[in-house]
């Protein structure tokens, strides 16, 4: 039932892309017109950290304003990894959660599954806001369709301890050494999505591999990724996937050089790291909200939707979280003026060579056909590396 | 207490009374009642599931949507057996249970022996207190505690640098002290319920037959002993075997339980997931029929 | 009589058993140490005292709610534990029948299978089934293994009590449930107690199988493990735990006492 509904999606996206100049055009599905009264109730799958209603600190709200102005009762739910969030999402209940806050890993196999619908943009206000380089992404456009809203993006950054390291390194190269000084100490992202990091390397070390898309590879590409990792193995401390393991890591010396997110980097007090994005470019993550195909609460989805991309919420989101904004008007609502600045919001070419996650596929992403491998591949190989 | 009812034979009985009379003559009907809710839980809700777990084993997912594709097939098996990588899993995760259930054995035996046969009333019911207690502070936040002390610049390396020593830091070393640490109550309790039930006047014969203190250790309190050691392992082996909360926390280690999880939470491949569970399923269903026979069922 | 040996023994055992102790509390100790750790991560030595993460965690809403929803789930769970526990335990005390040792495998392996396990295969069966999971799954999926914590404190208990107290009752007149609910119940109602506290125990700290059947829900391990992802949150954590030891202490020793004056008084040591 499901599927069928997202090849009439799609066969109607296709046909819609002929006739549409704008991505901004609604696809030719039934999303409503406009957005009436609110339900009076909303439930959310979010990061931690994306939804804050008091409960972690008083002072960090922006859903109960949210409720005070729609009348649309919350409830937040929290979970750790996409692929958590994916489980959640689809497993039990169809309807349980009206929106979902999803990584580029997540969002193209809930279209591909049905569990979300295509939103209008046209009725998120704020939309028009957002930087222009997040819209119409393969994460969240799908054949012209679209499937959601930008929230922020990040990019995996090289951090390490300047009291350790002494000299600064430039490069990925520095967590892929086989003879590194600092065996033991290395640590990366604990998800079968961190193979792109290898390709990213591959990328600029093995350019007759032809790698274009980290997340398109085929067989020799993705071999080459995978014998890359095996090898960094030898020098992993340890693995890590949730952010406080790998800030605790880095203060108590158990990790001295990998990649991390800002957020960590600026966390981690007055112990002495600095962190980079290396000559050879990165992953980075922009995350989107979605809404649930099977959602009873619609009205106060989409009220939610514009509510979370408005400068001030946005702005609170961006600086409680620790990534760039997706509206541009954010900027000059942030308690740090900096911020934007730190974080790289503006289009400045900081994000050519980041290479958002996406879930890669059988069909290439880069247009090159059946030949890539698929995600469940990465997953089977990730198990593989780490032994 | 109530006085005898039924002294007057003209009044009926009560319905309760009518009732019991009625359960009393027929043993079958009072068994059904005592057992069909039980059972039928256990059966339907458990069991039930655990068949349906199975039976997915033999199926496979579509990799775009991950929807279960229901063409039965030996696929999942055909891989867990042929990649290397899960085999060597599995013989970590099964010697690392093995390890663990022997140091707790090591470590819970003697407290458990003063507690039961050395402490006066007093200090014993304190020290029940004290077992049990830990089991109140939540399972993560020890786990937590011990990443901090096993930490490069952590409380254990600190300790140990005035001797010149160094800690285990994260590994596998770390995994199985945590393991040790966690399950040590539900090793001591049973070893502690075991050696209390042993009647002081075997001891008594046994010193009288001529045997010194630690010839009735080893020829009368150890064999008694051994069913509730058996009865303890089931938790400490069982435990190991599924956990993949602290192999994540203190090593970079993959335990059985890491690979189930990760393939149920990545991939949504509950297939591939069913089929590697049937190694822990089948491991501790041979290891339950086993602790069966050396007796300690009645040992728990 | 005893000798040179015989003391080292004593000695020794009360070293091993103190050196065990240590071992058990150091980690708590630092648990108790970092509650009051004036820094956002859990360094050694630590930095200072502050009492900051105590007041916030008392106002934290979200730990209010996932306190109240594990002892919703635990007191629901171990009453289900209880009465199925009881049932079957009684039924294989009384009676003889086929499959009779079956029972008790089948009610140990909810618990001796891992909790991964039991998660994903109740996990399966509900989203298969339909039903929404919510409290409802969370509750089921603890009761079931609960129920063998019930089950052997009240087998093991039932075996020890003569049966001759039960005939006597019958004989004096009464019929099944008096002498269930004269004679019967007062001797095994702390092997219930007991094995009610554990059940509670149990649930009370149960990650792996909640993860798997919780929906929405927050339980406190949920909520523990949520929070130790958020780094401003970390310490707090640590504050809930202190919280939830010094809570159990009266509750516990009060079980322990409990239990151990019965088994004492129904069978003992001679």
């Amino acid at each position: 039932m499901r599927r069928l509904r997202i090849t009439a999606y799609l066969a109607a996206g296709a046909v819609a892309l002929g006739a549409c100049t704008t991505a901004s055009s609604a696809p030719t599905f039934s999303p409503p017109a406009s957005v009436g009264v609110g339900e009076g109730a909303l439930t959310v799958l979010g990061w931690p950290g994306y939804a804050e209603d008091g409960s972690t600190d008083e002072t960090v709200d922006w859903v109960t304003p949210f409720e005070d102005e729609t009348g649309c009762e919350v409830t937040v739910t929290t979970f750790g990894t996409s692929d958590e969030a994916y489980r959640l999402f689809t497993g039990g209940d169809a309807d349980q959660f009206d929106v979902i806050s999803a990584s580029g890993d997540a969002s193209v196999r809930l279209v591909a599954g049905g569990y979300v619908e295509p939103v209008n943009v046209d009725l998120v206000s704020n939309y028009a806001d957002i930087f222009a380089s997040l819209k119409d992404q393969p994460w969240n456009t799908v054949d012209g369709v679209h499937w959601g809203i930008p929230h922020g993006r990040g990019a995996n950054l090289l951090m390490w301890r300047t009291d350790v390291v002494t000299t600064d390194p430039d490069s990925w190269g520095a967590v892929f050494d086989p003879d590194s000084p600092y065996a033991g100490k290395v640590t990366a992202y604990d998800a079968p999505i961190y193979i792109a990091d290898a390709a990213v390397y591959l990328m600029a070390t093995q350019s007759d591999l032809g790698i274009t898309n980290p997340y398109a590879l085929d067989q020799a590409q993705f071999d080459a990724a995978v014998a890359l990792l095996k090898e960094q193995r030898t020098v992993i401390g340890e693995y890590w996937s949730d952010y406080t393991k790998e800030i605790e890591a880095f203060t108590n010396g158990d990790s001295v050089i990998g990649t991390t997110w800002q957020i960590i980097a600026n966390l981690m007090g007055d112990v002495p790291v600095k962190a980079i994005k290396p000559v050879e470019g990165a992953t980075g993550w922009s995350d989107t909200w979605m809404i649930n195909s099977k959602t009873t609460h619609r009205n106060c989805a989409y009220l939610w939707l514009n509510h979370i991309v408005s400068p001030t919420v946005n702005a609170q989101v961006a600086e409680w979280f620790g990534e760039a904004p997706a509206n541009s008007k954010a900027c000059e609502e942030t308690v740090d003026p900096n911020h934007c600045t730190i974080f790289e919001a503006a289009e400045t070419s900081f994000w050519d060579d980041v290479y958002y996650w996406t879930t890669p596929t059988k069909e290439c992403l880069d247009g090159r056909g059946d030949i890539c491998i698929g995600f469940d591949e990465w997953i089977n190989a990730w198990t593989e590396i780490k032994g | 207490m109530t006085a005898p009812i039924a002294s007057d034979p003209v009044s009926r009985p009560s319905v309760g009374r009518r009732l019991a009379a009625f359960f009393h003559r027929r043993p079958r009907a009072a068994l059904a009642v005592l057992l069909a809710p039980p059972l039928g839980w256990l059966l339907i809700a458990y069991i039930g599931s655990l068949a349906l777990l199975l039976v997915n084993a033999f199926f496979r997912i579509d990799p775009f949507t991950t929807d279960i594709v229901p063409e039965p097939g030996l696929q999942n098996f055909e891989r867990m057996l042929d990649q290397e990588v899960y085999r060597v899993i599995a013989v970590r995760t099964v010697l690392t249970a093995v390890a663990v259930t022997v140091s707790t054995a090591i470590l819970a035996f003697p407290i458990a022996y003063y507690m039961a046969r050395k402490a006066t009333p007093r200090i014993r019911g304190l020290m029940v207190v004290a077992i049990l207690l830990p089991l109140w502070a939540s399972y993560l936040v020890k786990v937590y505690a011990w990443r901090v002390i096993l930490a490069e610049d952590g409380i254990l390396n600190w300790a140990l640098a005035p001797l010149g020593l160094r800690g285990p830091g994260f590994g596998d070393v770390a995994v199985w002290l945590v393991f040790t640490y966690l399950w040590l109550p539900y090793m001591i309790l049973p070893i502690y319920a075991g050696l209390e039930r042993i009647p002081d006047s075997l001891l008594e014969a046994s010193s009288d037959l001529g045997a010194r203190g630690s010839t009735t250790i080893r020829r009368v309190i150890l064999p008694l002993a051994f069913p509730a050691v058996v009865a303890g392992s089931i938790f400490t082996f069982s435990l190991t075997l599924g956990d993949y909360i602290a192999p994540q926390l203190v090593s970079s280690t993959q335990f059985i339980g890491s690979v189930i999880y990760s393939q149920v939470g990545s991939s949504g491949n509950i297939p591939f997931a069913a089929a590697y569970a049937t190694v822990p399923i089948l491991i501790m269903v041979v290891y339950l029929l086993l602790a069966r026979r050396l007796g300690a069922f009645e040992a728990l | 009589m005893e000798g040179l040996g015989a003391w080292l023994g004593r000695i020794g055992l009360r070293l091993m058993t103190a050196l065990v102790l240590a071992f058990i509390y150091v980690p708590l100790l630092l648990v108790i140490v970092y509650a009051f750790n004036d820094n956002l991560v859990a360094t050694w030595p630590p930095r200072g005292f502050t009492l900051e993460w105590w007041s916030r965690a008392i106002n934290n809403p979200g730990f209010r709610g996932a306190l109240a929803s594990s002892l919703i789930a635990g007191l629901a769970a171990t009453a289900t534990a209880l009465v199925l526990g009881s049932l079957a335990a009684l039924a294989v005390h009384r009676f003889r029948f086929f499959g009779r040792d079956a029972i008790s495998f089948l009610v140990i392996l909810p618990i001796a299978l891992p909790g991964v396990v039991t998660g994903i295969a109740i996990n399966s069966a509900v989203s298969t089934i339909g039903i929404p999971f919510g409290m409802l799954t969370v509750i089921i999926g603890h009761a079931t293994f609960c129920v063998v914590l019930v089950y052997n404190n009240l087998i093991a208990r039932l075996r020890r009590t003569a049966p001759s107290v039960e005939e006597a009752s019958q004989d004096l007149g009464a019929d099944t449930w008096q002498t269930f609910r004269y004679v019967t119940l007062p001797l095994v109602r702390t092997a219930l107690l007991a094995g009610g506290l554990l059940a509670f125990a149990l649930s009370f700290d149960e990650i792996i199988v909640t993860t798997f059947t919780r929906g929405g829900v927050q339980t406190l391990p949920i909520w523990i493990f949520n929070n130790y992802r958020l780094a401003n949150q970390a310490p707090i954590v640590n504050v809930v735990a202190v919280i939830a030891i010094l809570l159990s202490v009266l509750p516990v020793y009060l079980a322990s006492r409990l239990t151990s004056d019965t088994a004492a008084a129904a069978g003992g040591r001679t």
